[in-house]
C-alpha cells in the first residue's frame, strides 16, 4: 500500500487525489491497529465506532496522543519491537514511549528522505548538526532530539558537531568544516531553541560573518514554547541568523516523536506544509468538529506512517489554523498551517490543589 | 488588610484565653462579619461569599449550636493553624469560622492565588475587627511564600494543623513537625456519586430546578470539588426515560452556563480513552457536544474510582439493587447525593454494609453546603477538648 505513495512526489497531489489515497491508507491501518492491539481495539469499541465502515481519513477515530506518556501502545509483540523512542519532557514530567519494527522505522527514513530531497533538491550533503555530540550516545533510548538528529543524519555526507559536550560553540571545527566544503551547499541541522540559545547567541557576540553560511540551509524544529515566551518570532530567528552568518534557506519544520518522519516543512512564505503523507485537521473544542480555513482550533494531526503503534491518528496538545489547501504562491499541494503552540492550561476549581497539569 | 507572616503576633494569639465554644464574643463577632459583607455592594456578585455571609448571621449560628449539649465544659484547643486549599476561594472562610466558634485561635494560610472573593472576606473581616478589636489574637489570616519556612514555625506553634488541599498538599505540609500534643485534621483526595430514583424523578414538575441543583453539585466547581458526583446511579422503573430528560435538561443548562475550554475537551478524550481500557463501558454515542460526556458502565468495578475526570464527564449505572452501590463506598467515598425518596434505604445499605466510607448523604444540589459535621469529623468537637471534672 505504501508504494502508491512513493510512487508521487510529496507535494504533487491536489485534494481530491491525495484524500483518496491517504483515506485508503488509514482505514487500513485502523482496522489493523484495531485488530493487532487490544487497548485500541478497547477504546474504539468502547465509543461505538465500527472499523468496517467507510470513512474518510479525516472521519477516522483519533485518541489523544497523551496516551502514549501513560501506557504501551503497540501493535506489534515484543520480538518484532526494534527500537522504542521517547519524547524528550523535562525532569519529571512523563514521556512518550514509541514502539517501532523495523518496517516502522524504515519507513519514516524513507517519507523523511523523499520530503527532504524534495526541499533540498539534493539528497545528501556536508552536514552540521548544531547539537553537541552525546545527544546521540544512548542508542537503545532514543529521545526526540537525538532521533531528529539521528533521521536527519542520513542527509549528511561528512558530519561535524557545532556545540561541545558543555553546550560551548565549538567555532574552530565548524569554521574549518565551512571551508572545507566552500562552493557546494551546506545542511545545518538543530532544534530551534539550541540554535538561538548556544549558537545564535555565541556568533552575536562575535563580528559578523565571522561564520560564513550563506551557502547553507537550515532545518530546524521542536516547537517554539521557550522562544516564545523571550518574545522571539520566526521572523526575528531568521533576520538574526541572516545577519549574523548569512544564513538565508531557514525551513522550520513540525512534527512530534508519535510521527517521526512525515513531518511538515515549512516554505519559502513562512507556512507548514503537510505532505501527501500525512495531513493536519483544526476541530473545535465545542464537539471536535472540523474547523473551517482560517479558523483556529486543536490541532490532529494522520499519518500514513505508523504501522506498528497506533499513532496514525492522533488529537495533540497543539492550536493551529490551516491557513488553505493547494493554493500556497509556493506552489506545492496540499494543506498548509500555522502553529499557534500550546493549548492554554485551564484554570480549574476544586479541592484538591494542583501542583501541575494533570492531563 | 495585612496579610504578611508576623511571629510576634502569633505570640501574642498564644498568650490569650482559649473560649468555650459558641461564646458569645465568637457568635457577636461572627454575625458583624456576616454585616460587613453584606455592606459590601460588589459582593452581591459572588454566590459563594453570600452563601457564607448567610452561613456565619447569629441566627444560622445559633441553629448549629442546638446538636451540642455540653459546650460549658468544653475549651477551644488554642492555636488553629488553617491551611486553605488553593482552587476554592470561600473555603478558608468556612474553616476559620469554624475554628472561631469552637474556641480557638486561628491563623489561616490563604491560597496564593488572588481571587477577589478572598480580598472581599477579607476587607469585611478586617472591618469587624475594627468594631470587635478583642478579637483581633482570634484572628489572623496571612498570606506568605510557599518555599519560605512559615509553615514550619506555624507547625511548631499550632495545637490543631487543619490541612485542606487534598492528598498532595498533605503530604507537603506533614513534612513540617509539629509539637507534641499536637494533631492534623486532613481533607485528603475523596470521591462522590449521587442516586437518582427515576420514577420520583419523572414524577417531580419542575425539571429545571433539578438540573440547577445537579449543576451546582458539579459545573459550578468545574465538578471538581471532593464532593462533586463522578457516577449518576439510576434506579426504579422508569430509568429510560429519566435519563433522556434529565440529561437533556442538564445540557440546555451547562449550554448556557458552561464555558468548556480546549484543553478540558482534549482532557476528557484522555480521560475516555483510559477509562475505555480500565473498565467495561460505552460512551453514549448521541451525546455530540464535549461539554457533557456520558459513560455507561456495563458492570461495576473500582477502577472506576481511578478513572475520574473533572468537567462534566459522567459514569452511569442502572442499579437493580441499591446495595450495588456500596463497592464504591470505601474510604475514598465522602458524599453520595440523592434525588428521590431514598434516604432511609442509602442509609440502610451504608449501616448494614458497615462501609469504610461515605460520609455525608445529603439531597442534590446541597452537596457544596458546609457543614460543622465535614469528611466525618465533627470540627467543634475536633477543635475543643472536654474537661473532665470529679467531685
Amino acid at each position: 500500500m505504501m508504494d502508491r505513495f512513493f510512487q508521487h512526489d510529496p507535494y504533487s497531489l491536489k485534494r481530491d487525489d491525495k484524500r483518496k489515497l491517504l483515506s485508503d491508507r488509514v482505514r487500513e491501518l485502523t482496522q489493523f491497529h484495531y485488530s493487532h492491539c487490544n487497548k485500541y481495539k478497547d477504546i474504539l469499541d468502547a465509543a461505538g465506532i465500527d472499523v468496517q465502515g467507510e470513512m474518510d481519513y479525516d472521519e477516522a477515530p483519533f485518541i489523544p496522543v497523551s496516551l502514549f506518556k501513560k501506557i504501551v501502545l503497540k501493535s506489534v509483540p515484543d520480538e518484532e519491537v526494534f527500537k522504542v523512542m521517547t519524547s524528550s519532557g523535562t525532569t519529571g514530567q512523563a514521556v512518550s514511549r514509541i514502539y517501532l519494527d523495523k518496517e516502522t522505522s524504515s519507513m519514516q527514513q524513507k517519507v523523511l528522505a523523499r520530503i527532504f530531497s524534495s526541499f533540498t533538491g539534493a539528497s545528501r550533503m556536508p552536514m552540521i548538526i548544531i547539537d553537541c555530540p552525546s545527544v546521540i550516545k544512548n542508542r537503545e533510548m532514543f529521545s526526540a532530539r537525538g532521533a531528529g538528529i539521528l533521521g536527519f543524519s542520513m542527509f549528511g555526507t561528512k558530519k561535524v558537531y557545532a556545540l561541545n559536550e558543555d553546550m560551548t560553540l565549538n567555532l574552530e571545527a565548524v569554521q574549518e568544516f565551512v571551508n572545507q566544503h566552500s562552493g557546494g551547499s551546506v545542511f545545518l541541522f538543530g532544534f530551534t531553541f539550541m540554535i538561538w540559545q548556544h549558537f545564535y547567541q555565541e556568533l552575536k557576540k562575535l563580528p559578523a560573518m565571522t561564520l560564513d553560511l550563506s551557502n547553507g540551509i537550515l532545518i530546524h524544529g521542536g516547537g517554539w514554547k521557550k522562544l516564545a515566551s523571550e518574545n522571539i518570532s520566526s521572523t526575528r530567528f531568521k533576520e538574526a541568523l541572516h545577519v549574523s552568518c548569512g544564513l538565508k534557506n531557514i525551513h522550520d519544520f513540525y512534527g512530534m516523536v508519535e510521527q517521526t518522519g512525515s513531518i511538515s516543512m515549512e516554505c519559502e512564505y513562512g507556512h507548514l506544509h503537510t505532505s501527501i503523507f500525512s495531513d493536519v485537521i483544526t476541530r473545535r473544542t465545542d464537539d471536535f468538529s472540523q474547523c473551517s480555513i482560517g479558523e483556529q482550533g486543536i490541532v490532529q494531526v494522520v499519518s500514513s506512517i505508523p504501522q506498528s503503534y497506533p499513532g496514525h491518528s492522533l488529537l495533540t496538545e497543539d492550536e493551529g489554523i490551516i491557513l488553505g489547501e493547494d493554493d500556497c504562491p509556493c506552489g506545492r499541494n496540499g494543506k498548509y498551517f500555522t502553529i499557534l503552540g500550546r493549548l492554554k492550561n485551564a484554570e480549574i476549581r476544586g479541592c484538591s490543589d494542583t501542583y501541575a497539569v494533570r492531563f | 488588610m495585612r496579610l504578611d507572616f508576623d511571629e510576634e503576633r502569633i505570640k501574642k494569639m498564644k498568650a490569650v484565653p482559649s473560649l468555650n465554644p459558641f461564646s458569645e464574643q465568637a457568635v457577636i463577632f461572627l454575625n458583624e462579619l456576616s454585616s460587613q459583607i453584606f455592606k459590601i455592594r460588589s459582593a452581591r456578585s459572588y454566590s459563594d461569599v453570600i452563601t457564607f455571609a448567610y452561613w456565619c448571621r447569629r441566627a444560622a449560628v445559633l441553629s448549629y449550636q442546638k446538636d451540642y449539649y455540653d459546650m460549658n465544659e468544653r475549651l477551644g484547643r488554642g492555636l488553629v493553624f488553617h491551611i486553605a486549599p488553593s482552587n476554592v476561594p470561600v473555603n478558608f472562610a468556612f474553616s476559620l469560622a469554624a475554628g472561631i466558634l469552637a474556641g480557638c485561635k486561628n491563623v489561616v494560610r490563604l491560597s496564593g492565588k488572588d481571587f477577589p472573593q478572598v480580598d472581599l472576606i477579607c476587607d469585611a473581616m478586617e472591618k469587624a475587627l475594627e468594631n470587635y478589636p478583642d478579637m483581633k489574637n482570634y484572628v489572623y489570616p496571612v498570606r506568605y511564600d510557599k518555599s519560605s519556612d512559615c509553615t514550619d514555625v506555624l507547625s511548631q506553634y499550632c495545637n490543631i494543623r487543619v490541612i485542606w488541599g487534598g492528598d498532595d498538599t498533605i503530604r507537603e505540609i506533614r513534612g513540617s513537625e509539629l509539637s507534641a500534643r499536637a494533631f492534623d485534621i486532613t481533607f485528603a483526595d475523596r470521591f462522590s456519586f449521587c442516586v437518582i430514583q427515576s420514577d420520583d424523578y419523572i414524577k417531580m414538575e419542575d425539571k429545571k430546578a433539578v438540573a440547577s441543583a445537579f449543576y451546582n453539585d458539579t459545573y459550578f466547581s468545574d465538578q471538581n470539588a471532593c464532593t462533586s458526583p463522578h457516577i449518576v446511579f439510576w434506579t426504579g422503573s422508569s430509568v429510560e426515560n429519566a435519563k433522556a430528560l434529565f440529561w437533556e435538561e442538564l445540557q440546555k443548562l451547562v449550554d448556557k452556563k458552561y464555558e468548556l475550554q480546549a484543553v478540558q475537551a482534549v482532557g476528557k478524550l484522555d480521560a475516555f480513552c483510559m477509562a475505555a481500557i480500565q473498565t467495561k463501558c460505552q460512551i453514549y454515542k448521541s451525546q455530540k457536544k464535549n461539554n457533557l460526556i456520558r459513560i455507561e458502565l456495563s458492570e461495576l468495578d473500582k477502577k472506576v474510582m481511578k478513572c475520574h475526570y473533572h468537567s462534566g464527564f459522567f459514569f452511569e449505572y442502572e442499579l437493580n439493587d441499591l446495595a450495588e452501590i456500596t463497592v464504591f463506598c470505601d474510604e475514598k467515598c465522602q458524599t453520595i447525593s440523592y434525588l428521590g425518596d431514598l434516604r432511609e434505604k442509602l442509609q440502610d445499605v451504608v449501616e448494614r454494609a458497615g462501609v469504610d466510607g461515605v460520609d455525608r448523604i445529603v439531597p442534590i444540589g446541597r452537596t457544596m453546603e458546609f457543614s460543622l459535621i465535614w469528611d466525618g469529623y465533627d470540627l467543634i468537637r475536633a477543635m475543643s477538648r472536654r474537661i473532665s471534672y470529679a467531685d
